[in-house]
């Protein structure tokens, strides 16, 4: 019953990489938040059908299976953009004005923590800490760390970007 | 190399800080160009003796990133700071190739001065050696301690050496090691299990990532002595995701160590096997809670559990577990090696041994620190950190222990740090992160801040923790938008007290010792902001009023300056006014005004 639904939902997924990541953590107890955090690096987020196919593997329910996904903030079940900006929100960050970063990119990008920019270049989100707090204000965009940053410096940072990809509005 | 084998170094070394933050200064990029100027200049052969250029992990003083030692035998070594790609090329030519330091680079009295006052026992080797590289761990005195366990201790004496020492967990609450390890090792079944919680969440925390970074194998060393000392088989790194530098060194780092078979099967020939495996978070603050942790490793959500039983019972799979924060196994081959007397001989008579503290926010030299236990915080600040950053800025507060501590004032700097005096004193220990604040910054805001974080990572399991903190942080953002009533900071207390009381896990419990802490400490500036609605800090948005104290302005025109809007107007020799149509309160003319004339 179980597969029927799944493969009817699958139409339009590649399900190869998930299937090949589920298989190598069948029978290992504890594994579900490995797979996740595994087949999130190669989907970019979390596409329903699979999860289907997550809890038929590893022989968990489903509803742990939402369970886990919606407990942790770094599980997304959404695409996200090609470029994703984190913004930290630690302390040290927080003193020295990481809110004011944030509102500008926000306003920027027409966009609230956490979506995706119409033209699906950007997600922007906050991060509770990056330990990088030396640096305060600190924004990574992808797996670049900016220390330092002010409200141009953030504005230039995500222009680059913009303009590397030749998607403009 | 061998295990016995010694370190005697002739090469000259270029070392290039590659921490995180060293990373986020362009390390990689400056590595790569001294590795292309070593190769074209044949330096091995003008110098005659080969020439290394490594990485090393963070050293600690993040604020003058990027650090690079160069080392030439029997010459010394001396140190650059705020290096760039463009500055290598007169590095190498001046310094390495015709022995003339840059002086204009070299770094200033502050970076000794930075050093000369700590006392570096789980950071000493951060910063000098390799961490992707097991060798120069050994060649430091690396996995001798866990010989001598393994070869000459029985776990009953390691355990006793453990408990003369009084060495106490470094996560924060200051649980006896001793004492936990002698649970877990009394403890009956087929399997055990020993944990690392190096789940840092405490945002301004970073001296776990550090050490992790930096010298990995120190940690691993301490989690095989725990699992020989208890008899556990295997053992869990449970490591942020937000890490991925750390993480990855420590993989590098377990491998190694597993071909030298200090893990794995019949480890240095004993009848003694242990693996470990890391597991990475995903990104919940709860999980730093050590119940909540096994819950996750375990793969369900991080929620905690009812205790008892504890974990030295009844910890992960149901089996007998110990947990230990990072710097607590990183100090177990130190009292191995050294003994108990040598450590109690650091720190206070309750507190022995160091600690290390993350110090970030508005002082001039942000980075790692490690002293003696019992130091105060004023020299800590201001001796070894070099005081405020800002021009014209006085210290208001250092806030201690992230969202379970609490903030003290300028009345408290000398407050011995250990943890019963902090406890005493309203903050606590925690993982050691200390943000210290300025004038500029709002004692209430600060609280509203860690409020909308802990009511953000409460699990919900709980309703004290999952409504309490909800409520009062409703309470502190009316009081920071001018909407405060004269009965909240009562109503506060009052729930705070309720919070720490009925909460199920240390979350709840020591959420509202922010509040408390301002309350009691900054209780004028609430007053300031339900009474007069007024933020004495001008931080505040909804309480400011954009206005210029002419009496105050020195005419400088910096806000005009720096205006995104153009809303200021200024002349020469004017004071500055704002023309309030065109003000889209983004709060810049407040924060370059030197001398706090706008609010």
């Amino acid at each position: 019953m179980v597969i029927e639904y799944v493969a009817a939902k699958q139409t339009s997924f590649d399900t190869t990489k998930a299937l090949e990541i589920i298989k190598q953590y069948k029978g290992k107890r504890g594994s579900l938040i490995s797979v996740l955090q595994r087949i999130q690096d190669a989907y970019g987020f979390l596409p329903e059908p699979i999860l289907d196919l997550v809890a038929e593997g590893l022989n968990v329910y489903l509803t742990d299976v939402y369970g886990v996904v919606t407990f942790y903030s770094q599980f997304y079940l959404t695409p996200r953009g090609k470029n994703v900006i984190r913004i930290c929100r630690g302390t040290a960050c927080h003193v020295k004005g990481s809110d004011r970063i944030m509102e500008k990119l926000l306003e920027k990008l027409e966009v609230k923590p956490g979506e995706m920019t119409r033209d699906g270049n950007f997600t922007i989100e906050e991060v509770a800490c990056l330990g990088a707090c030396g640096m305060a204000p600190v924004m990574v965009i992808n797996k670049d760390t900016f220390g330092e940053v002010t409200t141009a410096k953030s504005l230039e940072i995500v222009e680059s970007h913009s303009v590397n990809k030749g998607e403009k509005k | 190399m061998n295990l016995d084998e010694e370190i005697k170094d002739d090469r000259v070394q270029i070392l290039v800080c590659l921490g995180t933050g060293g990373q986020a200064a362009g390390g990689d990029a400056v590595i790569h160009k001294f590795e292309e100027e070593v190769k074209k200049h044949h330096i091995d052969a003008v110098v005659q003796k080969p020439c290394v250029v490594s990485k090393s992990g963070c050293r600690g003083l993040c604020a003058k990133d990027l650090l690079v030692d160069i080392i030439m035998p029997g010459k010394g070594q001396h140190t650059y700071m705020k290096v760039t790609k463009e500055m290598v090329v007169r590095i190498v030519e001046e310094d390495i190739l015709q022995g003339n330091p840059i002086q204009e680079w070299l770094v200033t009295d502050d970076y000794h001065k930075f050093y000369d006052t700590q006392v570096r026992n789980i950071l000493s080797r951060c910063g000098k050696i390799d961490p992707e590289n097991i060798d120069e761990y050994i060649s430091h005195g690396g996995y001798k301690a866990l010989r001598k366990v393994l070869f000459e201790m029985t776990p009953d004496e390691v355990i006793e050496v453990i408990t003369n020492s009084k060495l106490r967990g470094r996560g924060g609450a200051g649980f006896p090691t001793g004492m936990k390890w002698s649970f877990a090792k009394m403890a009956q079944a087929e399997h055990k299990y020993v944990v690392v919680n190096a789940d840092e969440g405490d945002p301004g925390a970073f001296m776990d990532r550090s050490v992790l970074e930096g010298d990995p194998h120190s940690v691993i060393e301490g989690l095989i002595i725990a699992a020989y000392t208890m008899g556990a088989t295997h053992g869990y790194f449970y490591a942020r995701a937000e890490y991925p530098l750390a993480i990855k060194r420590l993989g590098i780092a377990l491998e190694q160590a597993r071909e030298k078979n200090l893990l794995g099967k019949n480890i240095l020939g004993k009848d003694f096997n242990f693996d470990i495996e890391i597991k990475e978070g995903a990104g919940a603050f709860v999980c730093g809670e050590e119940t909540a942790l096994m819950e996750s490793i375990e793969g369900k959500r991080g929620m905690p559990r009812i205790r008892p039983p504890f974990p030295a019972r009844k910890g992960l799979w149901e089996s007998p577990t110990n947990i230990n924060n990072v710097k607590t196994y990183a100090n177990i081959p130190l009292i191995i090696n050294k003994g108990a007397e040598w450590y109690l001989n650091l720190g206070t008579k309750k507190s022995p041994g160091t600690a290390i503290f993350a110090l970030t926010g508005k002082i001039k030299n942000t980075g790692l620190v490690e002293v003696p236990m019992g130091m105060t915080l004023r020299a800590i600040i201001f001796d070894i950190c070099g005081g405020m950053s800002g021009k014209n800025r006085k210290f208001k507060a250092a806030q201690l222990g992230g969202p379970s501590g609490g903030c003290l004032p300028e009345s408290l700097l000398d407050t011995p740090i250990d943890f019963d005096s902090l406890t005493a004193a309203g903050a606590m220990m925690g993982s050691g992160g200390i943000v210290v604040m300025d004038d500029t910054t709002c004692m209430v805001d600060m609280a509203r801040f860690f409020l909308q974080f802990t009511q953000n990572e409460s699990c919900g399991k709980c309703t004290p923790c999952r409504i309490g903190t909800r409520a009062m942080l409703e309470i502190l953002t009316r009081i920071t938008e001018g909407r405060g009533q004269p009965n909240d900071m009562d109503l506060l207390a009052d729930m705070a007290g309720d919070i720490k009381m009925a909460s199920l896990c240390g979350l709840g419990q020591t959420a509202p010792n922010p509040v408390l802490s301002t309350l009691r400490y900054f209780r004028d500036e609430y007053e300031a902001h339900i009474i007069e609605k007024r933020c004495p800090a001008s931080s505040c948005v909804n309480l400011l009023k954009f206005e210029v104290n002419p009496k105050l302005c020195k005419m400088c025109g910096i806000c005009m300056k720096n205006c995104p809007t153009q809303a200021v107007i200024w002349e020469k020799k004017t004071v500055a006014r704002i023309d309030k149509p065109k003000c889209i309160k983004c709060r810049t003319c407040i924060d370059v005004c030197p001398f706090r004339a706008i609010g």
